[in-house]
Formats: structure tokens, sequence, C-alpha cells
């Protein structure tokens, strides 16, 4: 195996890109599923960054915990989707600025 | 040298379809551009070496999680909301706020880049699979399990949710 050739700031810079993309979106979006499109594209860089730090320690910690990342991503998108769908059903809606039922 | 091309090669993908995935005013197209990022990000991981990252990577995110995603615009697609307005009020003060984010933390990591440890010395296992399994039911056992529950508390929840009458 050949050892690593970029440094780990190719890594970050990348996921921090990635990061700020998802933070815009999720900021400025009106649309709910683009907003928890944004928010997967962050867990993602989060990702790149854990499996670029196990890759720089040769240690496969990084990646497991990269792997429970994921499921809390998975579980995270069956519950927001279950309740878009909830919510679409009663107000027609998929605005983020038209859910305001709880506000006076 | 190789490997600086994959690299480049896939970071600009995932950038560019990121870009685009949150600018497009179709949420299809979004849903389309977010999967090409996926699977880029996976690419990064074999760069890393991350063989059983690579293949969950592609098999969860894009084969389950991106396939839920589109199943749920085919139900709440409109084609209205296609001509209405696709930024909130707040987009400028929330865009240039994010920005500041990102300009931020890249200062920290100029700062910092003299404390990074240096990655050529280290070497991956060659068994990534054996040694993630591995850690996975020996150190990581009991959060693995709780894991286990919290897919099971949202599996759950998805079916209450999408549930006409409860």
């Amino acid at each position: 195996m050949a050892p690593l050739m970029l440094s780990p700031e190719h890594y970050l810079m990348l996921s921090l890109a990635l990061f700020t993309i998802g933070v815009i979106g999720v900021l400025t979006r009106r649309n709910v599923i683009i907003i928890l499109m944004s928010i997967e594209l962050i867990l993602n860089a989060v990702n790149i960054n854990l499996v670029a730090f196990s890759r720089l320690w040769g240690d496969v910690n990084g990646q497991v915990f990269a792997i429970f990342v994921i499921t809390d991503a998975a579980a995270e998108a069956a519950v927001g989707l279950g309740i878009i769908l909830a919510f679409f059903r009663n107000r027609e809606t998929l605005l983020a600025d038209e859910m305001d039922l709880l506000k006076w | 040298m190789f490997s600086q091309a994959v690299f480049y090669f896939f970071a600009v993908l995932a950038v560019a379809s990121a870009i685009l995935m949150v600018t497009r005013r179709n949420i299809v197209h979004g849903a389309v551009f977010l999967i090409t990022t996926l699977l880029a990000t996976a690419g990064i991981f074999l760069q890393l070496e991350a063989e059983f990252l690579f293949v969950v990577q592609i098999i969860l995110y894009v084969g389950g999680i991106m396939v839920l995603f589109v199943f749920v615009i085919m139900l709440v697609n409109l084609d209205v909301s296609m001509r209405l307005v696709q930024f909130n009020h707040q987009r400028f003060v929330a865009g240039t706020l994010a920005l500041i984010l990102g300009a931020q933390v890249f200062l920290a990591f100029k700062v910092g880049r003299g404390m990074l440890p240096h990655p050529a010395q280290q070497v991956m296992s060659p068994k990534n699979t054996e040694a993630v399994g591995d850690a996975l039911f020996t150190h990581y056992m009991l959060p693995f399990e709780i894991a286990s529950i919290l897919l099971l508390v949202a599996m759950i929840g998805a079916v209450v949710m999408a549930k006409r009458r409860v």
C-alpha cells in the first residue's frame, strides 16, 4: 500500500467547501426537501473528514464513526421524509416559510 | 501522481454538483445532482483506501436514501412549486453568514496547518473490511447495538408518520 500522497489540507478544504454549500442550502432554500438534501450533504462532508483522518493515522476507528454517521443519516432521512409526507397531506405545501402553525 | 489526479477529479465533480444541487429549480434535478456528489464522495473514499465505506456509500446512500428521496419527491411533487420563488426572504443575509462561516474555518485551517501530523508515514491495513468489522464488533459493540435500536425507532416513526390514520 502506497503512503498517502496528498496533504490533509486537501481533504479539509474539500470537506469545508461541501459543508459551506450545504449550510447555504439549508439557510436560503424554501423547499423542505432541498433543505433535507442539504443536511445529507453536510453529513457527507463530515464523513470525508473522518475518513481522511482515519487514513492519516493509519487507524480504522474513523471509518467506524463514518458508518455510524451514515446510520444516523438514514434514520434522519426516513423520519424527515415521513414528516414531510404527513405535512404535505395536511397543508398541500412544501415551503418552509409557510410552515407557521406554531407561530403567532 | 495518479492518486492526485483521482482526488482532483472527484473533488471538482463533488463540489460542482453540490453547487448545482443547491441552486436548481427542479427538485428532481437537485436529487440527481446530490446522487452525483455522493458517488464522487465514494470515489474519494476509494482514493483514501476505505474500500468498505466506498461500497457502503454506494449501496446505502445512493441505493437506499436517495431512492427514498426520489420516491417522496414523486409523491409530493407539485408543478406549481417550480414557478414560485425558490429562495426565502433572508437569502442574502443567510448566504453571506454561511460564507463568513466558511472563511472563518478556512482561516483556522491556514493558521493551524503546521500542527497537523505528517501523512507520509502511516499505511493502512490491506484488509479494510476485516479491520472495520473487527473494530465494529469488539470495541464498538455497544454503540453498534444502540444504532440498531435507533434504526428500529426511526422505522416505527416513519411508518407512524406516513400512515393516513393512526
